[in-house]
């Protein structure tokens, strides 16, 4: 199986009282919060931490788009992933992406990506999420009734940007161009893998299924609830006729390793708290704007116990932040021994049978130390014992295919003098 | 169900099927409803059919509306549908009442095509905004924080307009909840994220005479904007401020609006 590492790049200076002074972490967060020059040793260790994981041996690291938000800080994550395409050598770098209704014009995403995917020696991976209703209505002015449409047609205008040769006119409901012709074009062809990140709707999961693409269930709230969701996603594909090849699923957990499952309770306990209290403090009237929703899925939603359950749960968080008790029992993070982590997860993705794990083994406001201990021990006493797994049935369809190494350029060392 | 002493027909407005009420007698009166439209006929518009005949076409997307909001990208195509409507409800030419986000497309309706509209009364129309008093958002809050945005009686109004009625089946409370959703979705697809849609520059092209009533204690589009609507009018005009009354004027003041 693939094993990821993710990056949210929370801001870790939030002040301890701030789920009580201020409403929320996102939309309208008070930016006298924010400190550059804290910031500027933010970003870099955050950039420290991604490269590290690439250089001990994870298969690939992710970066994501959030717009004024606190707990994540790449309103662009083509910028970051830009620096990692030259300061590693073999990972994938997956994009999990560019939000694509907010592209004026979209054939924006089919440059940048493009060019990621020629310096980088075709290891991209292209997310392309809808985008939360805060980021895309509220921080970006988005409209929540067209947004669905617009993203489709986004995503048919970058398809056919990256996979027609001759210059073309788009015609569409949402963009108007007289002259696409994309120039770079992807390493990969046709295209770069796709992976679409999203929530539990069915209309995702049969979009996927359509287009061939990963579906990436990135919930903060762990396996327990994630099941359900993945039992969902699986139970459509037998329905569509679909395999049920686990390299077609992605998913998002939380982890913290140490020699023992009491250390690492200590260890852990400070970051995930700051996450899950002050992270996911958001006010819930960013939330749920009407039109956001397909009918379908609202129909769903309140027809559906599974939904209700992990609704349920996004209150708790939105209203009453969980106990860290209730943070490793509900297992929003996997927290124990190398050992213990490893079984877990394995748990976790039999019985997912999902195949692109990705991996927070940095979250809330842990440091740069503990989050090289996280990883370090990671790879060296947890990944061994799951990289098998899958890998003698199922052949990953949806991993980038680079340029052969030796062809692949070394970017030149840096001195400084 | 149609409710007592009103008659309803649909219309057909891009295939889809529009309702259009209609009740009392003498000269036609158009009415535009505002945010969340109408589910059931209201005490404001039997006192305004005590003395007309009122002609209510719902909007796309509103209760009643179907799913015509889906067709519409642009405020031209709001603009094209909503002369569509008028025409098609039997409104061509005549007096319109629109409120809230009825009130901006009969005025634009107006601007665009001035033999559309004989005069109009616009009850706190969207439209216009100023910087230094925006209009308040509707689409961010919270369900309990909503009543209160709309009425100066947040509890009747919770109960009445924003409550599913007594006796529904959980299927039909679903569906009620998808048509209210729906009625947002639609008012956001047109308003969203509030900014002016151009009416400014029009104003100048309404010409008929217009009655602006607004709420007292308007909590979405301030008291204020009512002048800021009369010094742009070409035509004459005449204010209405009714105390006591928030956004949905109709709801806490269904009496008071003098045509």
């Amino acid at each position: 199986m693939k094993l990821l590492w993710f990056h949210l790049m929370p801001y870790t200076d939030l002040p301890g009282d701030f789920t009580k002074k201020h409403a929320s972490v996102w939309v309208d967060i008070d930016s006298r919060l924010f400190d550059p020059a804290k910031a500027h040793g933010m970003y870099n260790d955050f950039m420290d931490e991604l490269e590290f994981a690439a250089e001990i041996g994870f298969d690939g690291v992710c970066v994501n788009e959030h717009h004024q938000n606190a707990y994540g800080l790449m309103p662009s994550p083509n910028i970051v992933a830009a620096s990692l395409a030259r300061r590693t050598r073999d990972a994938a770098i997956v994009v999990m992406g560019n939000s694509l209704a907010l592209y004026n014009p979209p054939t924006r995403v089919a440059e940048e990506f493009a060019m990621l995917d020629c310096i980088s020696g075709g290891r991209l991976v292209a997310g392309f999420p809808v985008g939360t209703p805060m980021d895309t209505v509220f921080c970006y002015g988005q409209n929540p009734s067209q947004l669905r449409e617009k993203y489709l047609e986004a995503h048919d205008l970058v398809m056919k940007a990256w996979t027609e040769p001759d210059t073309f006119a788009w015609n569409g409901r949402f963009n108007q161009l007289r002259y696409v012709n994309t120039w770079p074009k992807p390493v990969q062809k046709p295209h770069p893998p796709v992976w679409i990140p999203g929530g539990g709707s069915i209309e995702t999961w049969r979009w996927c299924a359509e287009m061939d693409y990963v579906y990436a269930y990135l919930s903060y709230f762990g396996y327990k609830l994630g099941q359900a969701t993945m039992d969902g996603f699986w139970s459509e594909m037998d329905r569509l006729g679909k395999d049920r090849n686990p390299f077609r699923a992605g998913f998002l957990q939380f982890v913290g390793v140490a020699e023992t499952r009491k250390e690492a309770l200590e260890m852990y306990r400070e970051p995930a708290e700051y996450f899950f209290n002050r992270c996911l403090h958001v006010d819930a009237r960013w939330a749920n704007p009407a039109g956001y929703s397909s009918e379908a899925t609202i129909r769903a939603r309140v027809a559906s116990q599974v939904v209700a359950a992990a609704t349920k749960a996004t209150d708790a968080v939105a209203y009453g932040p969980p106990s860290f008790e209730e943070i490793v029992d509900k297992g929003y993070v996997i927290i124990g021994s190398p050992d213990e982590v490893a079984y877990q997860l394995r748990e976790v993705a039999v019985n997912m049978n999902v195949g692109q794990l990705m991996m927070l083994l940095q979250y809330g406001n842990m440091k740069k130390e503990l989050a090289f201990y996280n990883t370090e021990l990671f790879a060296k006493r947890v990944a061994p014992q799951l990289k098998s797994l899958f890998e003698d049935k199922w052949e990953d369809r949806w991993w980038p295919k680079p340029l052969p190494r030796e062809d692949r350029s070394t970017p030149r060392p840096v001195v400084v003098r | 169900m149609t409710p007592a002493g009103v008659t309803e027909r649909s219309v057909r407005i891009g295939g889809e099927s529009i309702r259009v009420w209609e009740k009392g007698t003498g000269t036609p009166l158009g009415v535009l409803a505002g945010l969340g439209g109408l589910n059931e006929w209201t005490p404001f518009l039997d006192a305004l059919a005590a003395k007309r005949r009122v002609i209510v076409p719902s909007l796309p997307g509103f209760p009643g509306g179907g799913l015509l909001h889906k067709q519409l990208d642009t405020l031209a195509d709001w603009i094209t549908c909503t002369l569509d409507l008028l025409e098609a409800a039997g409104l061509d030419g005549a007096e319109l009442v629109g409120h809230s986000i009825g009130g901006l497309l009969a005025a634009e309706a107006a601007a665009f095509s001035r033999a559309t509209v004989k005069s109009l009364v616009l009850i706190a129309p969207f439209g216009l905004y100023d910087e230094n008093d925006p209009p308040g958002d509707p689409f961010n809050r919270r369900a309990n924080e909503l009543a209160a945005l709309f009425s100066t009686k947040p509890d009747e109004f919770q109960k009445t307009r924003l409550t599913p009625p007594a006796g529904q089946t959980p299927d039909e409370q679903i569906e009620w909840t998808i048509v209210q959703t729906r009625a947002v979705e639609s008012a956001s697809r047109l308003l969203w994220p509030l900014g002016e849609l151009g009416l400014k520059k029009r104003l100048h092209r309404i010409t008929c005479s217009v009655k602006l009533v607004w709420g007292a204690e308007d909590r979405i589009i301030p008291a204020s904007y009512a002048k800021r609507f009369a010094s742009g009018l070409a035509g004459g005009t005449e204010i209405q401020v009714i105390p006591g009354a928030g956004h949905a004027v109709d709801f806490d003041a269904p009496g008071a609006v003098k045509l």
